[in-house]
């Protein structure tokens, strides 16, 4: 019995190694090794021309951020991104949610056409706001039809970052939607009745019912979008051919290091850049999983 | 009864608003992928084409050597990645979900340790890997770190973990293997959740710009979203062209997500409730 069990285990083994041999080849590969490798580029100075080559500097690469300017520059572009866009997307998500899930007839087209910007690639995106936000694009041309000033959307480093804020809320806001909207069809419909019966009228309902039990949905919108803000790169590097201008004001860390990486060639200087980064991202996440947790 | 019908017309203005805004740029794009580049500098706002033309669209495929390669680059790319990641994501989840073996929970634990590492981290050294593997500018470059994604193993794996055991069980019974009772049985009956990743996946290949930027510096292997780039920079000012090759670049996304949506709702709704 006990040579039978043996035996079955092994064969289990060898079942569970081989359907899992794709996934350990190709992540130990291409993620968990580049994870420890990154924190080794962090602490050298990396050169790639010709021969690769490190020289381990310590922490000279994280001191070094702290005196760049364009480090400085792109914390405060993306923190001010970030500062805008996640307000306002995630307001305007449960906006549209509620009005979805109210009883409203042709809800599923009105889904359908919400939910475009979300599969169209972000450069196609880019490319056509680009176009729109243009001297004399359509923007202008309607903003000067209701006789409204124009501005040059594109040029004009006061307002290029809002440029590609609109763009952005404009296109992430349905997927979240989408996400609320899950969240509200999972709250019972008695809840609504019984406080009907007890006259509270739709507007406490909505304060007493339906936001507390959003409550753990919103914060993980609010931390995806955060984390999505933050790591916000294709569109700048579009916008402004990769420069991050017009005066660095399109300037976001994700950019700032793919310039580093691959203009400059610094990689050691880009990796300590990119650990930095998801330094912060993950400290979001986990003041998000401490509150989460708080709340149940 | 007055005021609430106030209220519906009211929400149908909002959503018809917001409708609006949505679809017009699309809507824009489309127009002008069909107008003479005169007719755009003109500076109209009409979105039905004063000359009705097909010449942009002629102009890119036929005039441009390098625009019908990036589409099939762009589409050899993503079938790949797709294909890869149904089979090799369903093979771990189930692994994960049904088979003990030692190292199961430790794999899991890094498969959810993964989840949570933002991708830049992993942006330089898989680039190193890559240059000596001599991968750049290569298919196997772009598709291989590609094949496995850890969000769509978690997703498999709760599916696996609800999936009824009696039919693997009777299976079992029949003297069929692992391997055997997994693809002739398992997976067969996993197509929903099989439809939701591959949407998915597909997207995110077809979309993807940041990896293949770094890693291609030939023209001849971008995918389209990088050609299209270049075409912003080769291009500058004729939004005709520009707007026909972002058309072409749309239509197959559109076409997949109007056929599949409910799945593509699905694996949303996965993704926001997976925390």
């Amino acid at each position: 019995m006990r040579v039978v069990w043996k035996k079955q285990g092994v064969r289990e083994a060898i079942a569970g190694y081989s359907f899992m041999a794709p996934t350990i080849i190709v992540m130990g590969t291409f993620v968990v090794l580049p994870i420890t490798y990154a924190l080794f580029l962090a602490f050298n100075k990396v050169r790639i021309l010709g021969e690769l080559s490190y020289r381990f500097i310590g922490f000279k690469n994280f001191i070094r951020m702290a005196s760049d300017e364009r480090v400085l520059i792109a914390l405060k572009n993306t923190a001010e991104y970030v500062t805008i866009v996640v307000p306002i997307q995630t307001i305007l998500a449960l906006l549209l949610a509620l009005i979805l899930n109210s009883k409203i007839k042709g809800k599923n087209i009105f889904r359908i056409v919400f939910f475009l910007p979300t599969v169209t690639s972000s450069a196609v995106l880019t490319l056509i706001f680009m176009w729109i936000y243009n001297s004399n694009g359509l923007l202008n041309n309607f903003l000067a039809f209701l006789g409204l000033p124009t501005y040059n959307w594109l040029g004009d480093p006061a307002v290029a970052l809002k440029s590609i804020m609109l763009m952005n809320i404009w296109s992430t806001a349905p997927f979240y939607m989408v996400i609320y909207l899950a969240a509200l069809q999972d709250i019972p419909e008695s809840l609504y009745e019984a406080a009907t019966i007890d006259g509270a009228n739709p507007f406490d309902q909505f304060v007493s019912i339906t936001l507390p039990l959003l409550k753990p949905v919103t914060f993980f919108i609010v931390v995806m979008g955060i984390i999505g803000t933050f790591q916000l790169f294709d569109q700048s590097y579009i916008f402004s051919a990769g420069s991050g201008g017009p005066n660095n004001s399109t300037l976001t860390v994700v950019l700032l290091i793919y310039q580093y990486a691959f203009k400059s060639l610094d990689m050691g200087y880009a990796a300590a850049l990119a650990l930095m980064l998801a330094g912060v991202i993950m400290i979001v996440t986990l003041v998000q999983r401490y509150f989460f947790k708080e709340e149940n | 009864m007055k005021s609430l019908n106030w209220l519906k017309g009211f929400l149908y203005i909002g959503l018809i608003f917001y409708g609006i805004i949505t679809f017009l740029p699309f809507a824009w794009a489309l127009s002008a992928s069909f107008k003479p580049l005169s007719e755009i500098m003109a500076g109209g706002s009409y979105f039905i084409p004063d000359h009705f033309t097909w010449d942009n669209y002629r102009t890119i495929f036929f005039r441009e050597p390098l625009f019908g390669r990036w589409l099939i680059n762009s589409l050899v790319v993503a079938a790949f990645i797709t294909g890869f990641n149904i089979l090799f994501n369903s093979m771990a989840g189930y692994a994960l979900a049904r088979i003990q073996f030692p190292g199961n929970s430790f794999l899991f634990f890094v498969i959810l340790a993964v989840l949570m590492v933002p991708g830049q981290i992993t942006l330089i050294p898989s680039y190193l890997i890559l240059k000596n593997l001599g991968w750049l500018n290569s298919y196997q470059g772009l598709i291989i770190p590609n094949v496995v994604n850890a969000t769509f193993i978690f997703m498999m794996r709760q599916f696996f973990m609800n999936f009824p055991k009696e039919l693997e069980e009777a299976a079992a019974l029949d003297g069929l293997s692992r391997g055997e009772t997994f693809f002739s049985i398992v997976l067969p009956l996993a197509k929903p959740a099989l439809a939701a990743q591959a949407i998915f996946i597909f997207m995110g290949a077809w979309n993807n710009f940041l990896m293949p930027l770094i890693i291609l510096s030939d023209p001849e292997m971008f995918p389209l979203p990088l050609g299209l780039n270049t075409f912003k920079g080769q291009y500058i000012s004729y939004w005709n062209y520009i707007m026909a090759a972002s058309m072409v670049l749309t239509l197959p996304a559109l076409v997949i997500y109007a056929f599949f949506n409910r799945y593509f709702i699905q694996g949303v709704t996965f993704t926001g409730s997976k925390e």
